[in-house]
């Protein structure tokens, strides 16, 4: 069982023998090569102590691995939460780059070596959760998104980013016109730039699965989980509201900002409680667990409920 | 829809040699009207084919339970049986609409006399899967679950679909259809409703890939179109 807070500083690193700490160790050993971590333990202990105040860390029990990487919403791969992981060969991530264009001053291709570089990747521990009233934890491996627009230096007329995921013909999912390809998401300036939002790069410690968006995706969690967009190839700063994929395909059930919101349901269902999908299913246990009440932008609102405060929630959802 | 001749003797013959007290093809059999009053246990149907169907009914549930058990119904078991109970609700109620036109097709009466036990299983996927949604899904909160009927249209529909399929249920004995005569018939005809609604359900609750809801919803026009050209058929004639 991967516990993260087995990497506290109260445990030597030489009686680490967790699988998940183990195969973190390029992770851990880049994030110490950049110097801005410092050691491994001081790394480990920062993290730990520095942002789990903030929101970075929540010490909910994990939602298993096997889970995380086996019951996925990537249309780009099929519509069947297990088409993802059944089809993630179908994606791929090697040669990667990311085009940056738009209302900035170093728009510009990168490989995603370049993309990565400079990043120190830390671990932050999300609630994912799910407009279909399913949820996660989800340990990321990542960085602040804000950190690498900063370098593409935003100019003025910069209001949003918008961000699109890979097309390709060898991706299934998307010979199936269910969606408006590419896939595209957006955020306000301010979201984006909120030290919460982050790029991920991997999850329990390992690089990104495909099915879950590899090689990186985007990750804002309290918004509903399709704003975080996987596979990015594409970042643009504009100066209009850009438009996103679910909002193209049903306006009137999904909205721009999509923030998790028990008070507004979505027009078909309600979005007051959610399934939280914890560890493995255990037999006949597993139909017999109550759904827990969803909070306000999924418990995140004392981080970012700032960025909302003179607008109408219901009206802008 | 023509079936071949040779196609049609051959399922004429089996039922002569095979089912020898069925008076639904009475004309046709020779033994017929001897064996009359032997008809509800000797026949091949009543004898053969009603408990294969009965077993392979309830395979689905149990394959379901079983994976459950297993931890094999995925991250989400509560969504799998939800999904799993009303697809199969669906299906059946799609089989027994098939059987006026299996009967036509084959000139044979075989597929309406499955259609009752096949209509209950219907009824007992829809009773499985309300049951999960009630319980595993709301745990027996009634002011939510009332209000999720009230407010969410594919609730709404779906819960109506249960309704009416609840009537037919507890009328399809033998008393019952003896008692209510012709108007028994014209009770059962809510069915087509009852799938309407089923299919409704489905359609509303879906994100994204209506695929699936839709194939269900073609296979649903087909049958009821078939049922329409055979009413203006019929008022021609």
């Amino acid at each position: 069982m991967y516990n993260p807070e087995k990497k506290s500083a109260l445990i030597p690193s030489s009686e680490i023998t967790d699988e998940a700490v183990f195969r973190q160790r390029r992770t851990l050993i880049k994030a110490s090569m950049t110097g801005a971590a410092g050691a491994l333990l001081g790394y480990s202990a920062g993290v730990t102590a520095n942002t789990s105040a903030t929101g970075f860390r929540t010490s909910e029990e994990l939602t298993s691995k096997k889970t995380v990487t086996t019951y996925n919403n990537f249309y780009e791969l099929g519509t069947d939460k297990g088409d993802p992981a059944r089809y993630a060969d179908r994606l791929v991530t090697d040669p990667w780059s990311v085009e940056i264009d738009g209302e900035c001053n170093k728009p510009g291709k990168l490989t995603l070596e370049d993309v990565l570089k400079p990043h120190d990747i830390e671990e932050r521990i999300y609630r994912l959760r799910c407009v279909e009233a399913w949820s996660m934890v989800i340990p990321w491996n990542g960085f602040s998104l804000g950190d690498l627009l900063k370098r593409f230096e935003p100019n003025g007329n910069a209001k949003y980013v918008a961000f699109e995921t890979i097309v390709d013909e060898r991706l299934p999912g998307q010979r199936v016109p269910v969606l408006e390809w590419p896939y595209r998401e957006g955020l306000r300036m301010d979201e984006a730039m909120h030290p919460l939002t982050m790029i991920a790069t991997g999850v329990y410690g390992e690089d990104m699965p495909n099915q879950n968006g590899a090689p990186l995706r985007l990750v804002v969690p309290w918004k509903y989980g399709f704003k975080s967009i996987k596979s990015i190839v594409r970042i643009s700063f504009t100066e209009k509201q850009p438009p996103t994929s679910w909002n193209m395909s049903a306006p009137h059930e999904y909205g721009f900002y999509s923030n998790v919101n028990p008070e507004v349901s979505h027009p078909r269902w309600s979005q007051a409680k959610e399934r939280r999908l914890a560890g493995e299913s255990k037999g006949i246990s597993s139909l017999f667990t109550p759904k827990v009440d969803t909070a306000f932008l999924n418990g995140y609102a004392d981080q970012v409920a700032s960025l909302y405060t003179d607008m109408d929630l219901k009206k802008h959802f | 829809m023509a079936v071949p001749e040779w196609l049609l003797g051959i399922v004429r013959k089996l039922e002569i040699a095979l089912n020898s007290g069925d008076t639904t093809v009475a004309q046709s059999s020779p033994l017929a009207g001897k064996k009359r009053k032997a008809n509800k246990t000797r026949g091949w149907i009543p004898r053969v084919i009603k408990p294969v169907v009965f077993v392979l009914s309830l395979v689905p549930i149990v394959l379901l339970a079983i994976s459950v058990f297993t931890g094999n119904a995925g991250a989400n078991p509560i969504e799998t049986v939800e999904r799993d109970t009303g697809e199969w609700t669906l299906r059946f109620i799609c089989l027994t609409l098939f059987a006026t036109p299996l009967a036509n097709l084959f000139k044979s009466a075989w597929p309406k006399r499955l259609r009752r036990m096949i209509g209950l299983f219907a009824f007992f996927y829809a009773a499985m899967h309300l049951l999960s949604f009630l319980w595993l899904d709301h745990w027996f909160a009634w002011s939510d679950i009332l209000a999720d009927i009230l407010k969410r249209p594919y609730i709404t529909v779906g819960f109506l679909s249960f309704l009416i399929l609840l009537p037919l249920a507890v009328t399809s004995n033998r008393w019952a259809v003896k008692r209510l005569a012709r108007r028994w018939a014209a009770l059962h005809r809510w069915v087509y409703v009852a799938a309407v609604l089923g299919v409704i359900h489905f359609v509303w609750l879906t994100k994204g890939d209506q695929l699936e809801p839709v194939v269900y919803l073609l296979i649903l026009i087909g049958l009821l179109a078939y049922r329409l050209v055979a009413l203006l058929k019929a008022d021609k004639a």
